[in-house]
């Protein structure tokens, strides 16, 4: 085996097919991407050369410093949030419902397997306030408060989006999490509660630090995908308020579609995956020291 | 030595591999992408179908072209059959630029959400240029003059069909204002005065769309026109003044203002279009500014409740002291449809003969849509609102477009979905106008 593992050529025929057909879908049309993001033009009037001039577009945009802060905050939060909602179903299925868990992860999980569009119109109607009052409109109405334009600010429109996402993942990140709390030894827990640990102790010195890598990739997992947001907003908010919830995928979209811009779009295209590139690798640099330190 | 040969076969191979792709990324620069002109010298040739894409918020003009097909133009239809596909109108020039692209076209098409892109299309050789094909095929006499002079003046040449020959204006429930002691307004300051008056009497004054954002543009043009004349858009558009300017940021200002004071209800940004003009046809707010095409939900009793007859019809106000004129109506031919010059083969032209010669009735007649096409035979019975507005039409003697009509496709994606902010007030009239500039610039 050693030796036939140890041939060149029978590596590169093995590996061959594979890299050929990942660098052909993969590796090309990022290349061939990032090449249209020194051009200008759409597929109508053809492309020219321009050089940097994206590049100095991109700088100088306010709708793209506008997108990429917008993106920021819904990664962070929503992050955080789905992966602490998440974390917390995990642990209460684990040392709460135990066996009994099955039936309440299937419920939990099911928001995930819903199409996007039906969740985002649900939470539209939800909290809809024209042209009737939507559930939450006419419970604040009936406590004797006045009805919210919730999609009118740009605040409130943030927080719907994330609450709908929160709700749609947290089931997803409860079963993934919860994957890795089963595997903690029983005797170590045992163990830990027999020298007279408490709950809080217990999660805090035992489970968290033994859960470290699954809560670590729920974590990588989590900011890529909440980087590349698109489908939630689009059919949420469409961006709105005015361009208050753009993410950058959004801008992008628009700016290469409905602009004609492919050239910018393909700017932004990759101003976007440099951005995913940096925090993965933070991550995993992260993950390695982390790791130690946990094993330690 | 001979691990090291394999080594450097290893090596050639993986540069090979990262050669090809640094080749394909420099042909993606260098690639021209036009989309050529139709092969052969015989000229375009038919496709297997007469294709044609609408928009599914206007489901009447895949309606009426089914129609034809099985009436006036069924010898045609059974030469090169009608297939008509729908696509969501927010996704429109998305879809008509990648088919562009690959020279994808459907035989006739919804030319786009914006003059801009129709233009962009005509650059590619996509579009049919009517006045040759018309005359060619003997029926250019068969199209309103008025139609031809607004579509050039909007596209440049005639490239598309008028499938609508409207003007806008404000619509008015006349029995809310009977009831209230509201007469119809003349000036700008009397309309924000009959605002406030049906607002205090517990009446939403306007129904708008802030979803679609341009029913509130509108107005904005509308004042426009009014105080700095009709050539105050042109003039944005040609660099002589830009939206920032003081006079041009007090017309954003006076419709900001009509929203902070509530008169277009609750919740506007979340109103769609429907929802706008039943809110006005089932008597829920007093006026709607609309083009004249809402003349076939108004004739529909399944959408109006009140009743055309207690319908009005008015002009956007004279602002004191300003250029325009209330005679200045906005006009347009609505969404423009146009015909693929690349596929226009001679059982294409056929369909498109045949269109030209028919569309006009059948959209009056079955519709209570006025065209720009002459109506042969002339469609009688018509109500007195329909009167109205189709006397206004034939003796308007200067038109005004609209507010993003001589906008780039990015400022008119702007302006439309910065609308709803601007009157719920979480954008000032400052901000909306140079949000719209800026995008005018950039593009």
């Amino acid at each position: 085996m050693n030796e036939f593992l140890g041939n060149k050529r029978a590596i590169l025929t093995l590996v061959g097919p594979a890299l050929l057909i990942y660098t052909a879908v993969m590796l090309v049309p990022v290349f061939w991407s990032a090449g249209y993001s020194l051009t200008s033009g759409n597929a109508i009037t053809g492309y020219h050369f321009v050089g940097l001039a994206n590049f100095r577009e991109l700088v100088s945009d306010p709708n793209v410093s506008t997108a990429l802060w917008f993106t920021v905050r819904y990664a962070v939060v929503l992050t955080i949030g789905q992966v602490v909602a998440g974390y917390l179903l995990a642990l209460f299925y684990v040392f709460f419902l135990r066996r009994a868990s099955a039936l309440i992860r299937t419920l939990l999980f099911f928001p995930i397997v819903l199409p996007t569009v039906a969740v985002a119109l649900m939470f539209q109607n939800l909290f809809s306030i024209a042209p009737i009052n939507g559930p939450v409109n006419s419970l604040l109405i009936a406590v004797g408060y006045h009805a919210i334009d919730w999609f009118g600010s740009a605040g409130n429109a943030f927080w719907i989006i994330i609450i709908m996402d929160i709700w749609r993942s947290m089931g997803f990140y409860a079963v993934l999490l919860y994957a890795g709390l089963i595997n903690i030894p029983e005797s170590t827990i045992e163990a830990a509660r027999i020298d007279g640990a408490t709950r809080l102790r217990l999660v805090r010195h035992i489970v968290l630090p033994l859960s470290f890598p699954v809560l670590l990739s729920a974590l990588i997992f989590s900011i890529n995908g909440t980087l590349k947001v698109f489908d939630s907003i689009l059919a949420l908010t469409n961006g709105g308020p005015g361009n208050a919830t753009t993410p950058l995928t959004l801008y992008m979209f628009n700016t290469s579609f409905s602009y004609d811009e492919y050239g910018y779009g393909a700017t932004i295209a990759l101003l976007l995956t440099i951005i995913c590139l940096v925090v993965t690798l933070a991550l995993y640099r992260w993950s390695r020291v982390g790791g130690e330190a946990a094993a330690q | 030595m001979r691990k090291v040969s394999r080594d450097r076969r290893l090596r050639a191979g993986l540069i090979g591999v990262a050669a090809g792709t640094a080749l394909l990324t420099l042909a993606a620069c260098g690639g021209t992408g036009s989309s050529g002109a139709p092969s052969g010298a015989a000229g375009p040739s038919d496709p297997h179908a007469f294709t044609f894409l609408n928009i599914t918020e206007n489901a009447q003009v895949g309606t009426e072209m089914k129609q034809l097909a099985a009436g006036a133009c069924a010898a045609e239809n059974k030469a090169l059959p009608l297939q008509v596909q729908d696509v969501p109108q927010a996704s429109l020039d998305q879809k008509l630029l990648l088919l562009a692209g690959q020279n994808a076209l459907p035989s006739m098409y919804a030319a786009g959400n914006a003059p801009a892109t129709t233009k962009t299309l005509v650059k590619g050789g996509d579009v049919v240029n009517f006045q040759t094909e018309l005359a060619t095929l003997g029926v250019l006499g068969d199209v309103e003059p008025s139609a031809i002079s607004s579509i050039d003046s909007l596209f440049g040449g005639f490239y598309v069909l008028p499938t609508q020959l409207n003007i806008e204006g404000i619509f008015y429930n006349k029995k809310i204002f009977a009831q209230d002691g509201i007469s119809v307004p003349q000036t700008w300051s009397q309309l924000v005065a009959d605002a406030a008056a049906l607002q205090a009497k517990g009446v939403q004054p306007f129904s708008a769309s802030g979803q679609q954002g341009w029913p509130i543009t509108r107005l904005i043009s509308g004042y426009l026109y009014r105080s700095l004349g009709p050539d105050a858009l042109s003039a944005v558009a040609s660099g002589t003044a830009k939206l920032t300017d003081p006079q041009y940021v007090a017309a954003a200002q006076a419709i900001a203002s009509l929203g902070s004071k509530g008169y277009f209800g609750k919740g506007v940004e979340s109103i769609d279009y429907n929802t706008s003009v039943n809110t006005f046809l089932t008597g829920k707010a007093a006026m709607l500014y609309m083009g004249s095409w809402v003349l076939s939900s108004v004739a529909d009793p399944s959408q109006d409740t009140i009743g055309a007859s207690n319908i009005g019809f008015m002009p956007f106000p004279d602002v004191s002291g300003g250029a325009g004129s209330v005679s200045q109506y906005p006009a347009n031919v609505g969404l423009p449809y146009t015909l693929n010059a690349k596929t226009l083969g001679p059982k294409s032209a056929a369909w498109l003969k045949c269109i030209v010669q028919n569309y006009g009735s059948v959209s009056l007649k079955n519709y209570d849509t006025f065209t720009g096409f002459v109506s042969n035979p002339p469609v009688t019975g018509l109500t007195p609102l329909e009167t109205q507005v189709q006397q206004i039409i034939t003796s308007t003697k200067q038109s005004v477009l609209w507010f993003e009509a001589l906008f780039s496709t990015q400022a008119t994606t702007v302006s439309q979905q910065d609308a709803a902010p601007l009157v719920n007030g979480s954008m000032s009239a400052g901000a909306f106008m140079s949000a719209v500039q800026s995008a005018l610039t950039a593009s």
